[in-house]
């Protein structure tokens, strides 16, 4: 055996992102969103129409984006439950900066959008880099950090609007952010399409991706071969904060008000289309593609049971029973390969 | 006959892990089940014990056909087995453990008395010195083994089923076990004994079945069989020596250490490593051998002396820093420290050596590189299943030994610390990490530190040998002065000066 020759060997079959492996994994979860599309399709005509299809796509982006942040958080091997209170804080942070700005810069709408836009983000990549700094450099558990910023961060958010929605946003605002479509297709959905394209690249083709991959995987092992895991665990807080801040701002646009009330249910919905997309709750598991699929599943369960009429406290019992389903055939499929090896 | 089993036949999805396998057990006999990992061994005693149904076959108990069969059943028709993952819980007491699931009690209210009674009544009988009040999580792994197998032998147990008991202890906790097994043996308990540690099964063992893959081989007399023979029957080839002969040419030193200290558990430790020479560190668990590479590394803090790189002070270790020294560490926990086991074997592999230009440029991954990087490398070690894109979970210890070895070559590292590389993995794979040491040091002329536990090794693979114990060097050996006597001796002689340890007999030649 001589170690020291140049790596030749077999021809490789191509790098690992080209294996068929993602491919077979999504059979079950695109086989289910095709039989929900169908079954909805035909017990309700309006489903089919290109109105609530786009409204579908729509109320998906939001989900799409907050769960991929959720995602970078469960990879990494912890869970994220301030999402929501992001949301909520980034919304009257956004509103109230702009509403604020808009009476000395009233002719550079841009600009206070800009400046609204980036403190938005600025707080949401803050709840974010406490968060990471609290489950990396304290080792304090994320089930109790990220409650405890959830409550921190809706608390602000409440007390800075006494729980009154901020009105007064620029029309700019609203109209790009919000209403404006192009080519057929509102705005969040390219936004959400463009966050799906960067993090699949950042997760499958950059070092902070397969770190995050590796840590969640085994900290000590990522530890020992070198890796900087409280670096790079805070990294993927930090980009999870700023996702669900975006997600924020998206909302607020749509509503057209900054909410202090906002995103509460999203937490869950979050971990849900996660968990659906086939990410392991114990860490160093999950495809970014098949995340935005499972946010797409859940939102079509929500519309179509919407068009069927199902009463949405019904539907909140459903998106939970949903989430307890995922993970338990999570865990069976893996409890089942381990009795195979005899 | 105590058990007799006949045609026994156990499916997978699959696989056919049990293949018409016959097996007897006699009172007072030793009957060592011997076979490389995923021979069978495990399937067996799980259908013996209850775990698993049976799909085929019969099984006699004292001439009773059992037909059938559960954990329950099992433990009630006095068949206990002891399995590596203990069944303690760790934040009980050592009683309150011995009586787990089957708590003495009136009405669902404990008999705590009864209970302390018997259990110190069964400890003593085992002459096992531990605190019945004792937190079993701050048990030596020894001691909850002893734990584990005092609840066992609570009950009326005609056959002990004993699953690798000593694949974590040290040699003399070893000792204790098999005075205990010759203790049992004497009362008239059979006992199932499986083991692929070639040393203590023909120390131990009255029969060897010997088991590959789900077939059974053979059951011979351990005194007339040559461990050559068994090596063969085992792996189904001819393994020659299993120790390579390496040929240590030292060249200059290029890592050596001052007065190492690492708060308590190392003080003064000083020594040298030279390119092209392999040396050992031997002493018994917890005597500190291991924490000194660890601290070398940077995985145990360091609060005192100095370690010199190729003329370099390293002040204070951190294991990237020393990744990027070319100094390559080997934990000695595949699972805890080594592997991320959800992800593929590629990740794994390049995991060390993702930051050079190898397999990264400005924080981009190279995946085509990677990928035939990870190709390359593993057709070298000959790891199965070929694909590389296969969760290392999913892999025998062996190839996921292998795996970390592969890693150890993706920096091009020139000095390695390999901390128990053989640990729980089969003589198949025992013998390719001896031939990746000999590759290293004669080819690359890298220079190794070995720690382990498994004396053997030391003896046949070190130019230079030192001898851990209670944190410090306590002696030094070299070339033909690396004989077990002497390497034995020097453990001896530290446990006189040990008063915690009076009056033990000395170690058994293994």
């Amino acid at each position: 055996m001589t170690l020291s020759q140049p790596a030749g060997g077999r021809p490789a079959p191509g790098g690992g992102v080209f294996s068929g492996l993602a491919a077979r994994q999504s059979v079950p979860l695109v086989t289910a969103l095709i039989v929900l599309f169908l079954f909805f399709g035909l017990s309700e005509p309006r489903f089919f129409r290109t109105y609530n299809l786009i409204n579908i796509l729509r109320n998906s982006s939001f989900l799409v984006i907050i769960s991929l942040g959720q995602m970078l958080a469960l990879i990494v091997g912890g869970f994220d439950l301030s999402v929501g209170a992001v949301v909520a804080l980034a919304s009257i942070t956004s509103a109230l900066t702009m509403v604020g700005l808009t009476p000395a810069l009233p002719d550079q709408v841009l600009a206070v959008i800009a400046l609204g836009v980036l403190a938005g983000l600025i707080v949401g990549g803050l709840v974010g880099l406490i968060n990471g700094l609290c489950v990396a450099l304290l080792k304090v558990p994320p089930f109790i950090v990220t409650l405890g910023t959830m409550s921190i961060a809706t608390g602000i958010a409440l007390y800075f609007t006494t729980g009154l929605p901020v009105y007064g946003l620029p029309e700019g605002f609203t109209h790009w952010f919000g209403r404006f479509k192009w080519l057929g297709l509102p705005v969040p959905i390219y936004i959400s399409a463009v966050m799906v394209l960067s993090l699949w690249w950042l997760m499958n083709w950059t070092l902070l991706g397969r770190y995050i991959y590796a840590i969640g995987g085994n900290p000590h092992a990522a530890r020992v071969s070198g890796i900087r895991v409280n670096l790079n665990t805070t990294l993927a807080y930090v980009i999870c904060g700023l996702l669900a801040a975006l997600t924020g701002i998206l909302l607020t646009a749509r509503v057209g008000t900054g909410e202090g009330t906002m995103g509460g249910e999203l937490i869950m919905q979050s971990i849900a289309a996660a968990v659906i997309g086939g990410v392991s709750i114990g860490g160093g598991v999950g495809r970014v593609e098949l995340v935005a699929l499972g946010a797409l599943f859940l939102t079509l369960v929500t519309n179509g049971m919407n068009l069927v009429k199902v009463e949405s406290k019904l539907q909140t019992i459903v998106v939970g029973v949903i989430l307890i389903a995922a993970v338990a055939v999570d865990q069976f499929r893996h409890r089942g390969r381990e009795d195979y090896r005899p | 006959m105590l058990l007799r089993l006949q045609g026994l036949v156990k499916r997978f999805p699959g696989v056919t892990a049990l293949n018409q396998v016959d097996l007897d057990l006699a009172a007072g006999e030793v009957h060592v089940l011997f076979g490389e990992n995923g021979s069978g061994k495990s399937t067996l005693v799980n259908v013996v014990s209850g775990t698993y149904p049976r799909d085929g076959g019969s099984m006699e108990l004292s001439g009773r056909e059992i037909d059938s069969w559960n954990p329950q059943k099992a433990r009630a028709a006095g068949i206990s087995p002891v399995f590596q993952e203990f069944s303690l819980a760790p934040d009980l007491t050592v009683e309150e453990n011995l009586f787990l699931g089957r708590e003495r009690n009136r009405g669902g209210v404990l008999k705590k008395k009864e209970m302390r009674d018997q259990g110190r009544r069964a400890l003593a009988e085992l002459d096992f010195q531990v605190d019945p009040g004792a937190r079993v999580g701050r048990l030596s792994r020894a001691d909850q083994q002893m734990t584990e197998i005092a609840k066992a032998l609570l009950q009326d147990v005609r056959v002990l089923i004993l699953d690798e008991p000593t694949a974590s202890l040290t040699e003399r906790e070893t000792a204790r076990l098999f005075e205990l097994i010759r203790r049992l043996k004497a009362k008239g308990v059979g006992i199932i004994y499986v083991s692929h540690r070639m040393a203590e099964i023909r120390h131990i063992g009255d029969r060897i079945t010997i088991l590959r893959d789900g077939h059974k081989i053979a059951t011979v007399d351990s005194s007339r069989v040559t461990d050559q023979e068994l090596v063969e029957m085992m792996t189904g080839r001819k393994i020659g020596m299993l120790f390579p002969r390496i040929d240590h040419r030292p060249g200059e030193t290029v890592l050596e250490v001052q007065g190492l200290q690492a708060g308590e558990r190392l003080s003064q430790v000083g020594f040298q490593v030279r390119k092209g020479e392999i040396v050992g560190l031997a002493g018994l668990a917890g005597g500190g051998k291991s924490a000194v590479v660890r601290t070398l590394f940077g995985l145990v803090r360091m609060t005192g002396g100095r370690i010199i790189h190729r003329g370099q002070e390293i002040t204070s270790p951190r294991p990237a820093e020393m990744l990027k020294r070319g100094i390559f560490y080997l934990p000695s926990d595949r699972a805890a420290e080594g592997l991320a086991l959800p992800r593929p074997v590629r990740e794994n592999i390049s995991m060390a050596a993702l930051d050079t230009p190898l397999f990264s440029v400005k924080g981009l991954l190279k995946l085509r590189r990677e990928g035939r990087q990870a190709e390359a490398l593993s057709s070298r070690l000959q790891i199965n299943p070929q694909s590389t894109e296969i969760p290392v979970r999913f892999l025998s210890g062996g190839n996921q030994q292998k795996v970390m070895l592969l890693r150890g070559l993706t920096r091009g590292s020139t000095i390695f610390l390999f901390d128990d590389p053989t640990v729980g993995i089969d003589v198949g794979a025992k013998k390719e990490v001896y031939n990746f040491l000999k590759a290293l040091v004669e080819d690359e002329k890298a220079a190794v530190v070995l720690v382990s536990s498994e004396l053997p090794e030391l003896l046949n693979l070190c130019h230079r040998l030192y001898v851990v114990s209670q944190g410090r060097l306590t002696a030094e050996f070299s070339g033909p002065e690396i004989t077990e006597e002497n390497v034995l001796k020097a453990f001896f002689q530290v446990q006189r000066k040990n008063p915690q340890a009076p009056g033990e007999a000395p170690l058994p030649v293994l």
